[in-house]
């Protein structure tokens, strides 16, 4: 190795059967920097990390390690759990490897326990201890002794980051770590990661959001379809940061993207498509807010405000104690998602994968999910219709996949997304419910769904937006309501948008001068 | 064709190359195996097993399980012998009543499943408990034998010799019957018929499309519209219906009903499914897999009873067939993912 690398990735390459999932990528680490890792959805960044943890077996390529102990230089063709933990490489996912039965030292030393002398028994005491130690040097703030399950999400990842400096890690590989975490231990976790950094750790940092890139990491590699682009020398300079923003976002989806929101004509008309009046239920309180034909009504508020629940309760799938909701003038009770869909009703939920994609169906399969009983005869399939509903969602939103036949978990982020719309276009929706649309997925892909969006409400479908992005939120909205603790705290017309007064409201802060008219 | 696209069909029927194997290597022990009355006879044993197979691979392509099927044959066997036999009923009702006496069983099950939120694996064992027990009591412990013998137009005490019911079930219809070969049992095409009536409902109706989206993913299957409740009702008693056609095709091979019979054979069926590459997880698995699968137990039993080998040495075959079979196409998998 030339300089200083403790990690280095040679032009590596994974090919599935019909897909190649990394076409030729080289990354370079440096002893103790961050680098930031960033691509599209799709772009190989998990299947990279992946070779890197053994979990996947590249097809071909090197991956070099150097050993910080001696400064031995060891070369593979293949990585394994086993020898990437050996050669001190651990890396954090996006879901915690954590017992929530066991208390934060057990789940240090899951595996592996410290025994006592007898060699049988596990020595509770020393793992508490050697945990506590752990924690301390990390500054981190956890009774060893505690649940995991009791524990926030922020720390339960701070016991894996502790769990992964435990065992000697010289490489620590992030992947998305501040995306399930709260504001405040967002911060946290840039402290913990900055003081590993001045330990010596090399980071390798993923993350979707370009602002934390900025803030921590030393360089930046950006990966596109499988191959490497390009690497930058992250500069801080606020002023130039802007600049950089631009570059980054072109290298990553290969082409200039001039504004980040599209734009969209006036198309609010007069009907009302929703109606809810003093809907209580679900831990929501006393909702009232329309939702008219070719308008976008966004829903803002902190995560657990009450936003979720409430869409839960149009659509259906949790029931309403009391108040009226009125669909296209007329009430309705759907006591089921089926009831909901019948009526006109969407909703495309915040968990993709667990809730919204059926991942080992097929396209086609998802497309025609709520209407198999409409275009069957009796109760078979009318396949020709089955296909062509299929292939022309396909077509008209882009859904980029080899065929209709393909699994949806083997799509991208955006193209699960795009299936998941297509199923509700196919059952005619008439209110459109997206809960955090744009979630986990990257900035072009992204585009491509605010564009979906503009097409919906332009062909005067209503839809109702729930968003945790202050941007996403003002820029695709065109009347918002917030929402504090299962009640609603303001609504804001156009003009008066502003993220000052919606954080205001979010947390639970009415105005003075609003306070007589909620 | 490609090597990939090659690949997949080579492993998605890999399980009928199992059986080709299975049937050659019987052959070359004994080349009786393949003699015409061997394979009728074949045919016989294993139609009620591939019958009771359907509703099991639907069960288990939803990821729940059935454990009550072997109890529901039982019980259709004492019921339908009662109520022929000891209440002289005519035998198209009784094998009706029974029937619809199975499936409703199932819809016990599914509603213990779905609407009371029972595991299914619990709730199923517990029905399987209560409808052997039941059968105890309705025989009194003693077989009702001599079903063979009931002949309607004879009356009750009909003419000893065998009887219409007999004849429905044991002869055979000839579809040669000039040359005197092609000799396919009734049961036999029973079962034909039902393997195509499950492969219809799994792949050109909409229940097929749900079952295999719920299997894969209950929460996402209710938010797209299934019913998901509904559907388990359906599934349960589809698996309690063809157990109880299962049960007749039964009653009709032995003449006999007895309610201490068929103990474990709801394992052999779950055995037969598996084998066919129904993934216990749910939402994989093809009705072609789930025939080879029938197929491959039920010609291992007779080949094993063709060869001398005493019934223990047949369950310990049976089981190792079944780890190496699963293990086999859970290790490729495994290696697929990586």
């Amino acid at each position: 190795m030339a300089e200083d690398y403790v990690l280095e990735l040679e032009h590596i390459r994974k090919e599935y059967p019909g897909v190649i999932a990394l076409k030729d990528v080289t990354l370079q680490l440096r002893r103790g920097e961050i680098l930031g890792l960033i691509g599209e959805n799709g772009a190989g960044k998990s299947t990279l990390i992946k070779c890197c943890s053994g979990a996947v077996i590249p097809t071909s390529g090197r991956i070099r390690i150097k050993k910080e102990a001696n400064g031995e230089v060891k070369e593979f063709e293949k990585m394994s759990p086993q020898l990437a933990a050996e050669n001190g490489i651990a890396i954090i996912y996006q879901e915690f490897n954590n017992v929530g039965e066991l208390s934060a030292a057990e789940n240090m030393f899951l595996g592996r326990p410290i025994l006592k002398k007898n060699g049988i028994v596990i020595d509770r005491k020393a793992m508490e201890e050697e945990a506590a130690k752990a924690f301390a040097q990390l500054n981190i703030k956890i009774n060893p002794r505690e649940l995991v399950k009791n524990l926030s999400v922020g720390y339960q990842q701070m016991i894996e980051i502790a769990k992964a400096i435990q065992q000697n890690a010289q490489v620590l590989i992030m992947d998305e770590p501040s995306a399930p975490l709260t504001t405040n231990e967002v911060e946290s976790m840039f402290k913990i990661v900055e003081l590993l950094k001045s330990r010596g750790v090399s980071i390798i940092y993923i993350s979707h959001r370009l602002e934390e890139i900025f803030r921590l990491s030393d360089r930046i590699e950006v990966i596109r379809d499988g191959e490497y682009v390009d690497t930058l020398i992250t500069d801080k300079d606020p002023k130039t940061i802007p600049h950089q923003v631009d570059d980054l976002i072109k290298l990553m989806v290969g082409r200039e993207m001039t504004q980040k929101y599209p734009p969209r004509k006036p198309c609010i008309r007069d009907e009302v498509v929703i109606e809810l009046q003093d809907v209580t239920g679900n831990g929501d309180e006393h909702i009232s807010f329309k939702v008219h034909a070719g308008e976008v009504l966004g829903l803002g508020g902190l995560v657990g405000a009450g936003r979720t629940e409430i869409a839960q309760v149009i659509f259906g799938s949790r029931p309403k104690e009391s108040g009226r909701i009125i669909f296209k003038g007329k009430e309705i009770n759907p006591r089921a998602p089926r009831a909901a869909i019948n009526e006109g009703i969407a909703l495309l939920p915040e968990d993709r994968k667990r809730h919204g994609a059926l991942l080992t169906n097929s396209i086609k399969n998802n497309i025609s999910m709520p209407i198999y009983e409409r275009i069957s005869k009796g109760t078979v399939i009318d396949s020709k219709t089955e296909k062509a509903t299929a292939e022309r969602y396909r077509e008209d939103i882009q859904i980029k996949c080899p065929t209709i036949y393909q699994l949806v978990k083997n799509l991208s982020g955006g193209n699960q997304q795009k299936v998941i719309l297509a199923k509700w276009l196919a059952a005619n929706s008439e209110l459109i419910i997206f809960d955090e649309p744009t979630r986990g997925i990257d900035v072009g892909a992204k585009f491509e769904i605010y564009k979906l969006i503009n097409d919906l409400v332009e062909r005067g479908v209503a839809v109702l937006m729930i968003s945790s992005e202050m941007e996403e939120l003002i820029g695709m909205s065109d009347r918002i309501i917030v929402l504090a603790e299962g009640k609603m705290m303001g609504e804001l017309q156009k003009d008066e948008f502003n993220s000052d007064t919606i954080m205001t409201y979010a947390s639970g802060i009415v105005p003075d001068h609003k306070k007589e008219a909620v | 064709m490609n090597e990939n696209k090659f690949m997949s069909a080579f492993k998605a029927n890999a399980i009928w190359l199992v059986f080709i194997a299975e049937i050659a290597i019987f052959y070359y022990f004994n080349p009786k195996f393949l003699s015409l009355p061997n394979i009728v006879s074949i045919s016989r044993q294993v139609s009620y097993y591939g019958i009771a197979s359907i509703g099991m691979t639907f069960v288990i392509l939803i990821a729940g399980i059935d454990l009550s099927i072997a109890s529901i044959v039982v019980l259709v066997n004492v019921v339908c012998a009662h109520l022929m036999m000891n209440m002289g009923w005519n035998m198209w009702l009784a094998i009706i009543v029974s029937i619809a006496m199975a499936t409703l069983i199932g819809v016990l099950n599914g509603f213990m499943v779905s609407t009371i939120g029972i595991p299914a694996i619990i709730a199923t064992f517990a029905s399987q408990t209560i409808f052997r027990g039941l059968s105890y009591i309705l025989s009194g412990g003693l077989p009702i034998p001599d079903v063979l013998r009931y002949d309607p137009s004879a009356g009750l005490n009909g003419d000893p010799i065998l009887g219409f019911f007999a004849r429905w079930s044991l002869n055979h219809w000839s579809i040669f019957p000039r040359t005197g070969v092609g000799l396919i049992p009734v049961c036999a095409i029973i079962m034909v018929i039902c393997f195509a009536v499950g492969s219809f409902i799994l792949n050109k109706s909409y229940f097929g499309r749900y079952f295999y989206a719920i299997g894969g993913n209950e929460e996402a299957s209710e938010l797209s519209g299934i019913r998901v409740n509904k559907m388990k009702y359906l599934i349960y008693a589809l698996s309690g219906f063809f157990a109880g056609l299962a049960g007749i095709v039964v009653l009709s091979r032995t003449g006999s009903a007895q309610a201490s019979s068929l103990i474990g054979f709801e394992f052999e069926i779950i055995t037969c499914v598996v084998l066919g590459g129904v993934s216990v997880a749910g939402g994989i698995g093809h009705m072609s897999g789930v025939i080879a699968g029938v197929l491959i137990i039920g010609s291992l039993k007779s080949g094993m009873v063709m060869a001398n080998v005493s019934e223990y040495t047949q369950m310990v075959v049976q089981g190792l067939v079944l780890a190496v079979a699963v293990g086999f196409d859970c290790f490729s998998k495994k290696r697929q993912a990586s």
